[in-house]
């Protein structure tokens, strides 16, 4: 048996599309697990499942404890082999958790998952960016995350057969409780999309200049602003849908700007795919030049205006 | 309170190269350093001894080289280390394991600190794994922690959301890099770390049942990067026109 599992909707979509592949290969079944109400049960089953567990709990909010509680109750009771979870930050530590009840391997932020001379294989970025590791399962159960994006959602069958359960899981309640959720404030942006992105870093003295990188991104039509991570992280300047890197989102647009960005390691790992990358910083030894096709030596606060003004120029 | 920080040695990635040939990457003779992140554990540490007094025991499972990490460590204010030699064969599942048994035996323990994900593998696996063997609740990508004495508030940065969550001891906390800045031990502390212990444990001293990895690593594959380098660094107006150029050159502009 093959199962799926995430805190979110559309991730479980993408997982789905993974999901159904494997459990093909391995001639298995697909399940899909929903912890709480029954919302997407028919959508899943649409894009691939063959069964929905529907795990009832008066539980509302996520514990890793708990859930990690109900997910060994499902994997235990459907028999299942191939867990795959998805990569968000409850997914890994729901996962890694999991992975030390079970005495299982884990795999967490998978690029590509397959099966080699029958054995599931899984690759994941290393050393920062620096390399690719291709690592493999001796022992079931396996468990994997997935990054969003990776896999896109197979398309809806509405004639795809599969049947609802619903079960109840004893859950140890954890000792800890949440006080409190704050949801941060985030502009939707989907960087994983853009085919152009301008990114801004430290090198930006306030957050007000910002609207220098979302003047250029306006008239690149690219409208997308990227960022580093101190920017989102440290500063929050900027919501976290922006944020670039080996911690943040992924990208490959066709065109990437980074501007005041110092190109260490760690924000390359989520850019290196780009198509073109250009550089912005008054440092002539940054980094972020090694990793660059073009690079402006100067002030970004002189640079980026002349640069805007040249492209609608040029580009009318 | 005791507090036990688990550090890992790591290699410093922005040192590694990748072999032009085999386009795999080059460890050897990479510096070693304490993981980022688990510096910002150990800062966060003191700061609860600051508070509550108490213990801090560094842990690392690592080659022996690894003791001149926990130096760093003793002399930024932990109060003992513990190395246990590194298997020959490890993995996750095997580090996690060996870490937890390690905790147990150390016995007393009020809160583990582990960095979010170490800056070489970044699997993320080793806090929450630890937490769930040891079966005590698990507080991930802290980016706040307030120590009581009978507990601990902490705040989960999620980036859509933040969590505040509240726990009694013991409890595992992993901690951003953004938590705190790690301070940089004096000249003092430094010589006066030279006279605190660091313990030597072994795999076997520590775990009951012989760890076997779950998962193997078949390659490593380096990925090289290669770029144009074409950097215009005179008279700005001169290379603002350049890069226009250039870029309607590559149709990238539309
Ligand atoms: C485990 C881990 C994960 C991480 N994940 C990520 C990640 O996902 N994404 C990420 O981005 N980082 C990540 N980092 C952090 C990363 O290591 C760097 O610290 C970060 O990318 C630096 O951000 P920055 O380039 O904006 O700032 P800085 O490194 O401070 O660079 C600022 C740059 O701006 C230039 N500058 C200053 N003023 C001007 C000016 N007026 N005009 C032009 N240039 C100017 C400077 O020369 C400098 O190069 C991670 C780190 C760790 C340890
Ligand atoms: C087949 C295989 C072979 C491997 N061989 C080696 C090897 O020869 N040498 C090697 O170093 N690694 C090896 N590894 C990797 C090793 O399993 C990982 O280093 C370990 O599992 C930690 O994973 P991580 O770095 O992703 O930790 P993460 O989960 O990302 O780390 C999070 C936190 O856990 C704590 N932590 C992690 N590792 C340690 C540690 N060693 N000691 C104390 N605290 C720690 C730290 O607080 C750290 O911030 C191998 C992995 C595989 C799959």
């Amino acid at each position: 048996m093959v199962l799926v599992y995430s805190d979110d909707h559309k991730l479980t979509l993408e997982l789905l599309n993974k999901g159904s592949e494997l459990a093909r290969e391995l001639n298995k079944s697909l399940t899909a697990v929903i912890i709480g109400k029954d919302e997407f049960s028919k959508d899943y089953i649409a894009h691939g499942a063959d069964k929905v567990v529907i795990a009832e709990t008066e539980l509302n909010q996520f514990k890793a404890e708990e859930y990690t509680d109900i997910l060994e109750g499902v994997i235990k009771e459907t028999g299942s082999e191939t867990i795959l979870i998805s990569s968000n930050k409850n997914g890994k530590e729901l996962a890694s958790r999991l992975a030390a009840k079970f005495k299982a391997g884990c795999i967490t932020d998978c690029t590509n998952v397959y099966l080699k001379d029958k054995k599931l294989t899984a690759e994941r970025i290393v050393y920062s960016g620096n390399a690719v590791a291709v690592e493999q399962f001796n022992t079931i159960p396996q468990i994997v995350t997935i990054p969003s994006k990776v896999f896109d959602p197979l398309p809806k069958d509405e004639k795809h057969k599969g049947e609802v359960i619903k079960k109840k899981i004893d859950v140890q309640k954890s000792s800890s409780k949440i006080l409190k959720v704050q949801e941060m404030k985030t502009e939707g942006v989907n960087v994983e999309d853009a085919e152009i992105i301008v990114s801004c870093g430290r090198g930006f003295k306030n957050k007000e200049d910002i609207k220098l990188v979302s003047e250029l991104a306006d008239v690149l039509k690219g409208r997308t602003v990227g960022c580093s991570r101190p920017i989102a992280a440290d500063l929050k300047w900027l919501s976290e849908d922006h944020w670039i890197g080996l911690s943040g989102h992924k990208v490959k647009p066709k065109l990437y700007i980074a501007a005041g960005i110092s190109g260490q390691i760690q924000h390359i790992a989520g850019m290196r795919d780009s198509g073109v990358i250009v550089a912005i910083n008054k440092d002539p030894e940054a980094l972020i030049f090694k990793s660059a096709d073009y690079g402006i030596v100067g002030d970004l606060y002189e640079v980026l205006p002349k640069l805007t003004d040249a492209i609608k120029t040029k580009m009318g | 309170m005791n507090i036990i920080v688990c550090a890992k040695q790591v290699v410093d990635v922005s040192e590694i190269k990748v072999d032009p040939n085999t386009n795999k990457p080059i460890l050897a003779g990479v510096p070693q350093k304490i993981s980022d992140i688990d510096k910002n554990a150990m800062e966060e540490a003191i700061k609860i001894k600051e508070k509550h007094s108490g213990k801090i025991t560094a842990l690392t499972v690592g080659p022996a080289d690894a003791k001149e990490r926990i130096k760093e460590l003793l002399a930024m204010g932990a109060d003992e280390g513990i190395l246990i030699a590194q298997p020959e064969k490890l993995d996750y599942y095997v580090l996690s394991n060996i870490l937890a048994a390690a905790i147990k035996k150390i016995g007393e323990y009020d809160i583990i600190l582990c960095g979010e994900a170490s800056i070489d593998l970044f699997s993320g696996q080793i806090g929450p794994r630890i937490a769930g063997l040891l079966n005590i609740p698990q507080i991930t990508y802290a980016q706040d922690i307030t120590a009581e004495k009978e507990k601990v508030v902490s705040e989960r940065n999620l980036g859509d959301k933040a969590v505040t969550i509240e726990s009694s001891f013991p409890v595992m906390i992993t901690v951003t890099k953004e938590i705190n800045e790690p301070r940089l031990p004096s000249l003092m502390q430094i010589l006066a770390a030279a006279n605190k212990p660091i313990h030597d444990w072994s795999a076997e001293d520590v775990a009951s049942e012989k760890l076997e990895p779950k998962i193997t690593t078949v390659d490593i594959k380096g990925v090289p990067m290669e770029r144009k380098n074409v950097i215009y660094q005179n008279d700005i107006d001169e290379s603002v026109g350049k890069l226009v150029d250039s870029l309607i050159k590559e149709g990238v502009l539309r």
